[in-house]
């Protein structure tokens, strides 16, 4: 299969892609790794006029560290984050659930931007940046602007990103001895999760119960509360609206969190 | 069209293409390198693995315009004067093959995991090739040959 016909570009800064978006309009498209772009393009669901390729920016990639906060570029890699001394010691949650994407190719060309960006609610990275409270950075025309991840993702593949904007970088807190558990199942190698659960010191996250990357909050509300782990799973469900699929129905879905939300939380402890 | 340097199998080329070439493609058919096959064109079997600077990828999944400036090396990039790779030699003493059109991918994923990771357990091995499809062989002799390669210390 092969895409539609469509301009590339490649940005050489952060400045230089939106001026590139600036100029190509509502046709354009933000290219990362193209490891969800690229499939849709080329199924011709999606049909962008033009790429602007930010992958090579420098300053969009690597891991840093600062005052309690972990700044990982939104181009750097699964593999990277997943193999990031800094991440897997300060949030250790994303270095494994990096590490669960896909396969090991999709992982070498994949980026933490892109999957935020993309919105997946199936998705590891989304529900694993919501468990840990973290927040995006994003820079467009009209500056820079950051979004807290409770506030991002606004719908099926919708995010809070306005037109002309480039995601530039993920934060999460850096807390080395925060209980952290997660938890994907599917039924067969680099499928996305039927159901998914990221547990971080007392915040819970589930994949693919709504249209978006959801907290189980009534299920942290019982915790912060004092519940045992059992009472608090048995409600990590209430308030989603999972869907059916070819893999699984809705209501399986909700056992499903209930089950992968208690060992999240057996496992974080 | 626009042009795209990408140094392929240790030699420099300047081509010009569309923008919306795949990799794959750009290899088969502007290269004239057919070792790379193309399987199930969705991310998903592998059979199209190639290292792009020294990491495995699936390149029907990447644009030869994201390549450009970079470095790709195909099957054909590992044969060596004296022979086979020692990746190949152990795919062809353990058998790691029946049909063979997901070997090509299937011996360029081992090689970028055992770039990676040097002496994997089975385990791993496992683990590192499962983005890559093989539809006879059960994967065993697959396992085999790989841990062969890495015991063998030359890959």
């Amino acid at each position: 299969m092969i895409p539609a016909p469509f301009d590339y570009v490649r940005a050489a800064s952060v400045e230089d892609a939106i001026r590139l978006l600036s100029e190509a309009g509502e046709d354009a498209k933000i290219l990362a790794g193209g490891h969800s772009l690229l499939p849709m393009m080329k199924l011709r669901l999606a049909a962008p006029a033009v790429l602007v390729d930010v992958a090579q920016i420098p300053d969009l990639h690597g891991v840093a560290e600062d005052e309690g906060e972990i700044t990982i570029g939104a181009a750097t890699t699964h593999a990277a984050v997943a193999a990031s001394e800094v991440v897997r010691r300060g949030a250790p949650l994303l270095a494994h659930a990096a590490g669960l994407v896909g396969d090991p190719q999709i992982r070498h060309r994949g980026t933490i931007g892109g999957s935020l960006a993309h919105a997946d609610p199936a998705a590891d990275l989304p529900v694993a940046v919501l468990a840990l409270g973290g927040a995006v950075t994003t820079v467009g025309r009209q500056g820079a602007r950051r979004i807290p991840i409770d506030d991002f993702f606004a719908g099926y593949f919708e995010t809070a990103l306005r037109p002309g904007e480039v995601l530039t970088a993920v934060h999460v807190p850096c807390r080395p001895h925060a209980a952290w558990g997660y938890q994907k199942f599917a039924r067969r190698a680099n499928d996305w999760a039927i159901v998914g659960v990221a547990a971080n010191a007392g915040r819970i996250a589930l994949a693919h119960m709504a249209s978006t990357p959801v907290r189980a909050s009534a299920a942290e509300q019982a915790l912060a509360e004092g519940a045992g782990i059992d009472a608090a799973a048995a409600s990590a469900d209430a308030g989603t609206d999972p869907g059916d699929d070819l893999h699984a129905d809705a209501e399986y879905r909700r056992v499903l969190a209930r089950v992968l939300t208690k060992r999240a939380l057996l496992g974080a402890r | 069209m626009m042009r795209v340097d990408i140094t392929v199998n240790g030699r420099a080329r300047a081509d010009d293409v569309e923008a919306r070439l795949l990799l794959v493609h750009y290899l088969r058919d502007v290269c004239g390198l057919r070792a790379t096959n193309v399987g199930c064109d969705t991310t998903s079997c592998g059979s199209c693995t190639v290292l792009l600077d020294g990491a495995s990828v699936k390149s029907c999944t990447v644009l030869a315009a994201q390549a450009s400036g970079h470095e790709v090396t195909t099957l054909e990039g590992l044969n060596r004067s004296d022979g086979l790779h020692p990746v190949q030699e152990a795919f062809r003493q353990e058998h790691g093959l029946q049909c063979g059109f997901c070997t090509p991918g299937m011996v360029m994923a081992a090689v970028g995991l055992l770039a990676d990771n040097p002496d994997p357990s089975e385990d791993e091995v496992r683990e590192g090739l499962e983005g890559n499809f093989c539809r006879c062989t059960g994967y065993h002799n697959i396992v085999r040959a790989v841990r062969a390669a890495a015991s063998g210390g030359r890959a």
